[in-house]
């Protein structure tokens, strides 16, 4: 079982009921569980969209749309129903916040979910988990039957007259599905493959309706923010960063774990003050600060406000909130193969820059590793990488390059010194260990 | 027609089919999580799922092929009773995801997709699980095993062998 | 929709609101590459090669999947977009074979072209590529993996254009890999292998040389053929198939079959038999050489005179002695319109008979006499393509007439043209259709009666799968379109064709169309091969049009007519050119033994094996001249291939006739005053002559030097033929034209209680009559289709909106 840390600096808003048996309904309900739903009903959808404004918060997936336009996006008349979307396929490497929260609080999305049903005039909410969260999924369908089993889901919710209904749904492997398009797709029994866009899902969405798609994180503050108000929300983060934010840290840290921490925290204070510092008292060397995806950064980068501005600026991105630490131990070559062997792996293959490009990517890069690469390969990497970049049918393509491309510059020192020292070095795994695999 | 005569699954598996094709406003919808659950029980997607699960949806035996070879977690080969995935992406790998994963190797005396010749372990090297900050990880079938040693991987194995499933992440479906 | 103005490359181009990018630029002559995009199918934005700069947006953008909008500015070609092509090429090109020099497509590949244009000539990779090896899917489809670059143009061609949906994608990223709908595991051979209607559409959209097909794989290079588009022999729709061919020690041999220009009837479709099954001309079994029997009974080989000289002479001497009324002359489908024009005048009015017939595979009669007097009543099947709404009564278009089909699930898919269908079975194309009628077996008059406000014939229309209710709502629906599209099979015949199109044509646009079976049989029957009608439905009696024919006005005998005859020993004569009546009709080869038959044919039919002479006929695709589809569409018929010691069905004639001391300048009018060569321009020149008179009409000049030419006919089509005002330029660019026939409605005269001849082919996707029989492919398939029990392609149920 995944173990719970805590630290003083955190400010625990959606984790607030994390360790506190709020799986159980009766234990959620006396936490304040479904009040913000029945407020939800009463006071409609303006005033809840209101609220979701004013909270500031911003997509928790990775790429920080604010919520609260999302929802207003959705026409209000439509011949098609409407749907929510939530989006459990938690993916991207270093990241694993959705995990303890379908663990510890999956009311919390089950709510959130009917609120932004309520918010767009939707009737149907779905909930899709990937496929490896099967416990998860199990507590997850356990909790919505006892929703409906206390008519706080189905027809006439709390007796107000209202249906609401949620499916949940499970992934069978594939990253590319936590794309929203490719979500859709996958649902619908498909293929994970992105869809075009425009139409965007809020116009043509799930079985051609309007959709809102929310990351499990993000629908699982809307409660929250309803009861404490979005005011009181956004206060709690940076400018246009409403809120706090589950992140979660690992890697060469001495207390890896997922943390709630308010949107701006300092990213360098995250690692030496939150997670206790670098594991075994040795040197940082990187951060990758978001998820495999996003732009490393070196050791003296990292002092800056985790928020999607303040990331942007420092050139890289928030991401996905995992923060993965690499100690003086760790060579990027190696590090930088591993990331793009797993785009390679989970490239849908529609469109040609990406399929083929994380391909080359990764053969260069292993050829590299094994010690069989020269300058040139290293060019090629680059070249590679910002040929994808911008390129490709979907973001999955930016999501190899940008990682690739801040490896290659940031370290091109140790890549040159790499190849010049590895021509016969013993490489620190096997090549059949990094590629035969996939 | 979505209720089969002759069906190849339990009566429970098929009375589960036959709703899951009931409850989404298309009943598409409901192939990926089938296709999962059908593994589950049989083992691996056989020709005769396949063609099983494209008459409860209406779909063409190729579509059902096109859909499920796009998935990693679906095979058409059968795996072992015990299928150990163990995770090396970036979080894991730091962590020492491959030590676990070299381990595995040997104890096992099979590589990447191999199964043991008794049929009760298979190994796969895995993309990340989602269990980065309890690194490393792994999961054998849906149990998720973190924060993991060379001993505590020694530990789990001989629990599965003695038919003892360390349930430390909730009741194991397979 | 409204025009909106853009500027592309700083020229302002205007187009409707909503068109594509891609297609804008395309319509203003500026040419966006893409490997995936296919007009009319799917958008997919998968390869990347059309991306764009689009002024204020940050990233390059996709023309195949950008509307134009109003202001719009617009990059088509910078260092930037050429930089993002070719680094596209050059990942392709990391993994592709570069076995050009032996692949079917080189010279004609987009890879090769895109290549060639941005210069993606560089090679990053050390390691090797990876090899498969290549896979026969079919008979006619091979797939070659390593030259696959991904753009899913085969797999929606097979499922959004065809309907079958064979093809699939499976793996994922790099593994990614179109997969046939039958798994090696799957198949008795274990190899995978396609299941489906083998049209070859997959390899027609194929960018590379990933699909090739199995009558062309390895043959020979695209610059070394000659391409010639003429019309596809085997159904009534007509398409145009652009015939490669080259040069060989015996005239000319046509390697291939494609829709190379898709300028013609059929646009973007060809069908297998188009496609591939044109090999029957190349089949070792044709006769080169005029056979005589002799007093023994045997079959010898003589020289062209003696063969044409015994057969003039013995027409002559029979005429003359039992008179014209003992000789039959039986024409063919797949002759064109000139060639079956000249042999009914040559039967009337040098036989001096009007036995004369042709397997009718529909009622054009009936047809024609019902729709008489109208203007704009009968549709083309470029209609098929546009009418907001089509109804189809009997038939199967997906299998008799593949085009129309094609056109009709393209035109609900891309219009939302509304379909219905009204059959006994359950036939494919009712997967697009908006209504099925699904009617009992046999009913298909009462259905004319109940269609025509008849509800009393409701009953006969019901049975345990659909009640009257469904009857009346699907007429319900039909009436109530405001335009309407009709499609008939050949189960309509006779009174009930007259009954449904006499009440059709009280309503306001209605048009109609019949479907039969052969390239020309509509034409047949136009040119009038019927014993009982002139050319244009002409009536024998009374009419001034073909006085100069001096025919007898008495009908003569029908098909089975002249076999009853020639039974009890009344037939002196029998000329058959182009059919196979002895198969066909069932007829007992004893009935012919009092008789002196003449086959013209390219082969040794169950007919040709019961003739006195054998004349080795050219076929359809070794000829020119014109040919009508099953909805009155004319288009131009192109010599492509040549085979030494075949002759024209057309020159045939024309030499049997001279030899019967004909005058050939009433027959043929030819020339002014001169006598022309009569033979030195023959074999294998002759191409060169027909091309010549083509180029000679094209000028406006006279080109009819010689008796062998179709278009001294043709002359007299257009200026007797009622219906055939064609329009020569349009003829000869090889633009297909409408023609309604246009017998005057006084002319008319009601023969009662003709019988009822048609006898529809009933081919398969894999048959074509006796014709087929000889084309290896169709063999190839038939047996490759026998190997495996169908399959899912009619399970699926797709609604129509």
């Amino acid at each position: 079982m995944p173990s719970l840390v805590s630290h003083p600096d955190e400010v625990k808003v959606v984790s607030r009921r994390f360790g506190m048996g709020a799986t159980d309904i009766d234990k959620y309900v006396e936490l304040d569980g479904y009040k913000a739903v029945q407020q939800a009903i009463a006071k409609g959808p303006e005033w809840i969209i209101t609220e979701m404004k004013a909270s500031g918060l911003r997509g928790r997936g990775g790429a920080g749309f604010p919520t609260g336009m999302k929802w207003s996006f959705v026409p209000k008349q439509s011949e098609k129903p409407k749907y929510v979307l939530v989006n459990g396929d938690e993916s991207e490497p270093g990241t694993c916040k959705d995990h303890v929260l379908f663990l510890h609080d999956p009311h919390a999305v089950i709510e959130g979910t009917m609120i932004a049903g309520l918010a767009i005039g939707s009737k149907l909410g779905f909930i899709y988990l990937r496929g490896e969260y099967r416990y998860l999924l199990k507590i997850v369908e356990r909790a919505v039957a006892d929703a409906y089993a206390k008519g706080f889901l189905g027809k006439n919710i709390f007796g107000t007259g209202v249906d609401f209904d949620i499916i949940t749904q499970t992934g069978a492997g594939a990253y590319e599905v936590g794309e929203e398009s490719a979500l859709m797709e996958s649902l619908e029994g498909k293929r994970g493959v992105p869809r075009i866009k425009p139409p965007f899902p809020a116009v043509v969405g799930l079985y051609g309706g309007p959709t809102v798609i929310n990351n499990a994180e993000t629908i699982a503050n809307a409660p929250h923010i309803l009861l404490m108000g979005g005011e009181a929300y956004a206060k709690l983060g940076s400018e246009r960063n409403g809120g706090t934010r589950l992140f979660g840290i690992s890697g060469h840290v001495e207390r890896p774990g997922v943390y709630e921490l308010p949107m701006g925290y300092n990213l360098k204070r995250a690692i030496y003050e939150v997670a206790g510092g670098i594991k075994d008292g040795k040197k940082l060397k990187a951060v990758v600060p978001g998820g495999s995806s996003c732009p490393v950064m070196t050791a003296d980068e990292i002092d800056v406000g985790l928020d999607f501005d303040q990331m942007g600026k420092a050139g890289t991105m928030l991401g996905s909130g995992g923060i993965v630490v690499l100690d003086e131990s760790v060579s990027i070559v190696e590090f930088a193969l591993r990331t793009i062997a797993f785009y390679q792996h989970e490239s849908c293959g529609w469109c040609i820059p990406c399929r083929e490009g994380t391909d080359w990517i990764k053969k260069t890069l292993t050829r590299v590793y094994n010690g069989g690469g020269n300058k040139k390969d290293v060019d090629n990497v680059q070249y590679l990488a910002e040929n994808m970049l911008g390129r490709t049918f979907c973001p999955l393509g930016d999501a190899a390059a940008m990682p690739t491309i801040a490896f290659v510059k940031k370290f091109r020192k140790e890549f040159e010194d790499y190849v010049e020292g590895h021509k016969a070095g013993t490489p620190i795994i096997t090549v059949e260990q990094l590629v035969g695999a996939h | 027609m979505s209720e089969i005569a002759n069906t190849i699954f339990s009566p429970e598996t098929a009375a589960r089919f036959d709703h899951l094709v009931t409850i989404y406003p298309l009943k598409r919808s409901a192939l990926v999580p089938m296709l999962l659950y059908a593994q589950d029980e049989i083992g691996y997607i056989s020709d005769a799922v396949i063609a099983e699960i494209a008459q409860r949806i209406d779909l063409l035996e190729l579509d059902v092929r096109n859909v499920l070879s796009y998935y990693s977690m679906l095979r058409t080969k059968p795996a072992g009773k015990y299928n150990v995935q163990v995770c090396t992406n970036i979080s894991c790998m730091l962590r020492g995801g491959y030590e676990i994963l070299d381990h595995c190797k040997h104890k096992l005396g099979i590589g990447h997709k191999g199964t043991t010749p008794d049929g009760v372990f298979s190994l796969e090297e895995v993309e990340c699980i989602g269990a980065c900050c309890w690194a490393p990880a792994i999961q054998i079938n849906y149990d998720f095993h973190d924060d993991l040693t060379t001993e505590k991987v020694d530990v789990l194995f001989q629990m599965y062998r003695d038919g003892l499933s360390p349930n430390t992440t909730g009741k194991d479906v397979k | 929709m409204a025009d909106v103005t853009l500027t592309v490359d700083g020229k302002k181009i205007t187009a409707p609101a909503g068109t594509l990018l891609l297609e804008a630029c395309k319509s203003a002559g500026i040419e966006i590459p893409a490997f995936c995009y296919y007009p009319g199918l799917s958008l997919q934005a998968a390869c990347r090669m059309c991306v764009v700069r689009i002024e204020k947006m940050p990233k390059l953008q996709t023309a195949c999947t950008t509307p134009v909008t109003e202001g719009m500015v617009v990059t088509s070609e910078s260092p930037e977009i050429a930089q993002a092509r070719k680094a596209t090429l050059q990942l392709l090109l990391g993994n592709h074979p570069l076995d050009c020099p032996v692949c079917d497509a080189g010279g004609e590949c987009e890879l090769q072209d895109m290549t060639f244009k941005y210069g993606a000539a560089d090679s990053f990779y050390a390691e090797p590529k990876n090899h498969r090896e290549e896979q026969k899917w079919s008979p006619v489809v091979y797939f070659d993996r390593p030259r696959c670059i991904l753009c899913y143009r085969c797999v929606r061609m097979c499922g959004e254009g065809m309907d079958v949906f064979a093809l699939g994608i499976q793996n994922r990223g790099s593994s990614s890999v179109i997969a046939p709908n039958v798994p090696a595991q799957m198949s008795p051979d274990d190899l995978a292998h396609v299941d489906c209607e083998q049209c070859g559409m997959c390899i027609d959209a194929c960018p590379v040389g990933a699909l090739t097909s199995g009558t062309y794989r390895y043959k020979t290079r695209p610059w070394e053929m000659n391409h010639v588009s003429t019309i596809c022999t085997h159904c009534g729709d007509g398409c145009k198939t652009t015939l490669g061919v080259r040069s060989t020690t015996d005239g000319s041999e046509i390697v291939r079959g494609d829709n190379r220009d898709k300028s013609g009837i059929n646009v973007d479709f060809l069908c297998n038999k188009g496609r591939y099954a044109f090999d029957f001309a190349n089949n070792e079994d044709r006769i080169t050489q005029p056979l005589v029997r002799q007093p023994n009974g045997e079959m010898e080989p003589v020289s062209w005179e003696v063969a044409l000289d015994h057969v003039g002479k013995r027409f002559r001497e029979l005429r003359d002695t039992r008179g014209g009324k003992s000789i039959g002359v039986i024409g063919s489908n797949r002759t064109t319109n000139e060639e079956a024009y000249l042999l009914q005048k040559f039967a009337r009015t040098v036989l001096g008979t009007n036995n004369i017939d042709h397997h009718r595979t529909a009622d054009y009669v009936a047809f024609a006499r019902a729709l008489a007097g109208t203007t704009d009543r009968t549709a083309s099947l470029n209609d098929t393509l546009t009418a907001p709404a089509i109804m189809i009564l009997g038939g199967d278009p997906t299998i008799q007439a593949p085009a129309t089909a094609w056109n009709i699930r393209t035109n609900v898919r891309n219009n939302r043209a509304r379909l219905y269908i009204a059959n006994s079975a359950e036939i494919k194309l009712r997967r697009q259709a908006k209504a099925f009628a699904h009617i009992a077996p046999f009913s298909y008059g009462a259905l004319a009666s109940f269609l025509a406000g008849d509800d009393s014939a409701v009953d006969a229309l019901t049975h345990s799968g659909a009640d009257a209710s469904s009857f009346h709502d699907f007429r319900k629906a039909i009436r109530a379109e405001e335009s309407l599209l009709v499609l008939l099979g050949s189960e309509f015949r006779g009174a009930d064709l007259q009954r449904l199109l006499a009440f059709g044509k009280t309503l306001p646009n209605r048009k109609f169309a019949l479907i039969s079976d052969y390239v020309n049989s509509r034409g047949a029957a136009d040119m009038g091969l019927l014993p009982d009608l002139l050319p244009g439905y002409t009536p024998l009696a009374g009419n001034t049009t073909f006085a100069e024919y001096n025919t007898p006005t008495a009908p003569g005998l029908d098909l089975l007519e002249m076999f009853e005859a020639a039974g009890s020993g009344e037939l002196s004569a029998l000329y058959v050119v182009g059919s196979n009546p002895i198969s066909r009709y069932g007829v007992d080869p004893a009935s012919l033994k009092d008789t002196f038959v003449v086959v013209q044919d390219m082969f040794l039919t169950e007919t040709a094996a019961l003739a006195d002479v054998i004349l080795p006929a050219a076929n359809l695709y070794e000829k020119s001249g014109s040919v009508t589809n099953s909805y009155g569409d004319l288009q131009l018929v192109n010599k492509a291939g040549d085979r030494a010691g075949v002759r024209t069905d057309f020159e045939l004639i024309v030499r049997i006739a001279d030899k019967m001391d004909a005058n050939m300048k009433a027959l043929v009018p030819f020339g002014k005053g001169t006598r022309a060569d009569m033979g030195q321009s023959r074999g294998a020149q002759s191409g060169e002559a027909d091309r010549h008179a083509v180029w000679l009409s094209a000028n406006n000049m006279e080109p009819k030097l010689s008796p062998f030419d179709p278009f001294a006919i043709l002359d007299e089509i257009q200026r007797l033929v009622p219906g055939y005002n064609l329009l020569r330029l349009q003829l000869l660019s090889g633009n297909a034209q409408h023609l309604q026939p246009a017998v005057n409605a006084n002319d008319l005269v009601q023969i009662g209680n003709r019988r009822d001849l048609v006898l529809p082919a009933n081919d398969t996707l894999f048959t074509s009559g006796t014709l087929g029989r000889y084309s290896a492919m169709l063999s190839d398939l038939q047996h490759n289709e026998s190997l495996r029990p169908p399959t899912g392609l009619t399970q699926i149920q797709t609604a129509a909106d």
